[in-house]
């Protein structure tokens, strides 16, 4: 007899539990909307984060709940914008296209290499110690943290430096988040002028680690005819609000490291080797 | 006055001294296993904690239910089945009710259904024999010391991420070694006495 009771208390219980599981999951069940998962596969599906949501689940629930903006996200494919609009019943305005822009010159045999690092192929961790070989402690570090977490394959190191493919760039902002030395810049597609150099230093102590940095002497600001170009903390920055892309300063600069290409897409300014 | 300072003591040695992860070696699963990021990892403490509270004051009725039938042994049993229970009726609730704490939560709770440290909470009730304020401080500072455990452990696996490990070691081996020497260290408390 003593077996039964046992069993028939768990047996009880157990029943108990299923029926309230159950009433439970009846109660509290939620409506999932199911644009979430039509809008998911219209989505590049990169998970970059470039739109600020954790990745394109989040991204497609926040567009279904309104709170968010296709033209958040910089990766999906027009054609598949305008679906997606059609499924949230919102028309899609046009997003400025951008592209990530790496904001230094600072090539190997433009900068002097004052000391030896021998930690970690990683720019954050590098950055934690001084930096690479480089002497300059503001450039590119090189060891291309940015090309790793790129999820579009659109950056390579060459010559100690991150080049960025511009056609393949979609411009969601990963490598400019991991850059220690914040060096990458997202710019307009459009914008064909650029100060390539983040340098702080003054132009005289500049002058004896790195070739090709910005020595703030502000003769690109006298010969701006928008004044669009000013010379702050030692290094010249480009208000893209006036700047129309003429190309004076970038002739102007004795140091040439405005990087300026014309519409047809020549660089008239480039630096010559000496 | 005599209480508070009693259940002040409980929960500090539960805490430090008889720490649930370090010491006791309970809960070693999630312990490696949601320890990567600080931010998940507090997560998953808040939802062990609060598992753990909710279970042993609802173990703690079972268990009346269980010595009144004379059915003591069956305690194992019983209370693997309130908790796996109990943490579905809950994520449902939290889901219903409260989306953002879902969103906080939600993916860890169902994790913590068969988590041994909660389990093992829910038994060492019984074994002490604690009465029902007891069980409620135990419970909840035995879900705390989980949380620092954890959370020390992320911490320390983060800035582990960038560091120049040896190829043998890298991933889990150099996180079992982190692991043991916070052990160790843990094993320090067990010589205070408070």
């Amino acid at each position: 007899m003593n077996i039964l009771i046992p069993i028939i208390v768990l047996g009880v219980m157990g029943a108990a539990f299923g029926i309230l599981l159950g009433v439970a999951a009846k109660a509290f069940r939620v409506k999932k909307d199911e644009r979430i998962d039509q809008i998911g596969e219209l989505l590049a599906g990169a998970n970059c984060g470039g739109c600020g949501y954790p990745g394109c689940g989040g991204f497609a629930e926040a567009l279904c709940q309104g709170v968010a903006n296709i033209t958040d996200c910089p990766s999906t494919k027009p054609e598949n914008r305008e679906k997606i609009g059609e499924i949230l019943g919102v028309q899609v305005g046009e997003s400025v296209p951008m592209v990530a822009m790496v904001m230094c010159s600072g090539t190997c045999s433009n900068v002097v290499l004052n000391h030896h690092y021998e930690g970690i192929n990683d720019c954050v961790a590098a950055a934690r110690y001084g930096g690479s070989d480089k002497a300059c402690p503001y450039g590119c570090i090189g060891f291309g943290s940015c090309a790793d977490v790129c999820q579009f394959g659109a950056i390579t190191i060459e010559n100690d430096i991150a080049v960025i493919d511009r056609d393949k760039c979609v411009a969601c902002g990963a490598c400019v988040n991991i850059c220690p030395h914040h060096v990458i810049k997202l710019v307009e597609k459009k914008q064909r002028t650029f100060v390539k150099c983040v340098s702080k230093d003054k132009g005289a102590a500049l002058k004896n680690i790195c070739s090709a940095g910005c020595i703030g002497c502000k003769i690109c600001e006298k010969n701006c005819p928008k004044d669009a170009i000013h010379v702050v903390d030692n290094v010249a920055s480009i208000d893209y609000e006036k700047c129309v892309n003429c190309g004076i300063c970038a002739s102007k600069c004795p140091k040439k490291i405005i990087d300026f290409t014309k519409i047809d897409g020549t660089k008239p300014y480039v630096k010559t080797e000496e | 006055m005599k209480l508070l300072a009693e259940l002040v003591l409980l929960s500090l040695t539960t805490i430090l001294a008889n720490n649930y992860v370090l010491v006791k070696f309970l809960g070693i699963c999630p312990f490696l296993g949601v320890s990567k990021k600080v931010g998940t990892a507090v997560g998953m403490s808040v939802a062990v904690t609060f598992v753990m509270t909710v279970a042993s004051v609802v173990t703690y009725f079972v268990q009346m239910l269980l010595v009144h039938f004379n059915i003591e042994y069956m305690q194992t049993v019983a209370f693997i089945l309130v908790i796996a229970v109990l943490v579905q009726v809950v994520e449902m609730a939290i889901q219903k009710f409260s989306p953002a704490l879902y969103g906080a939560l939600g993916i860890y709770l169902p994790l913590i259904t068969t988590n041994c440290a909660v389990l093992g909470v829910a038994l060492l009730n019984v074994q002490e024999s604690f009465d029902f304020v007891h069980t409620l401080v135990y419970s909840f500072s035995a879900g705390l010391s989980f949380m620092l455990a954890i959370v020390l452990f992320a911490g320390v696996r983060e800035r582990l991420e960038t560091a120049d490990v040896p190829k043998a070691l890298q991933g889990f081996p150099i996180a079992l070694v982190t692991a043991g020497l916070l052990a160790l260290a843990f094993l320090g408390f067990s010589g205070m006495k408070f």
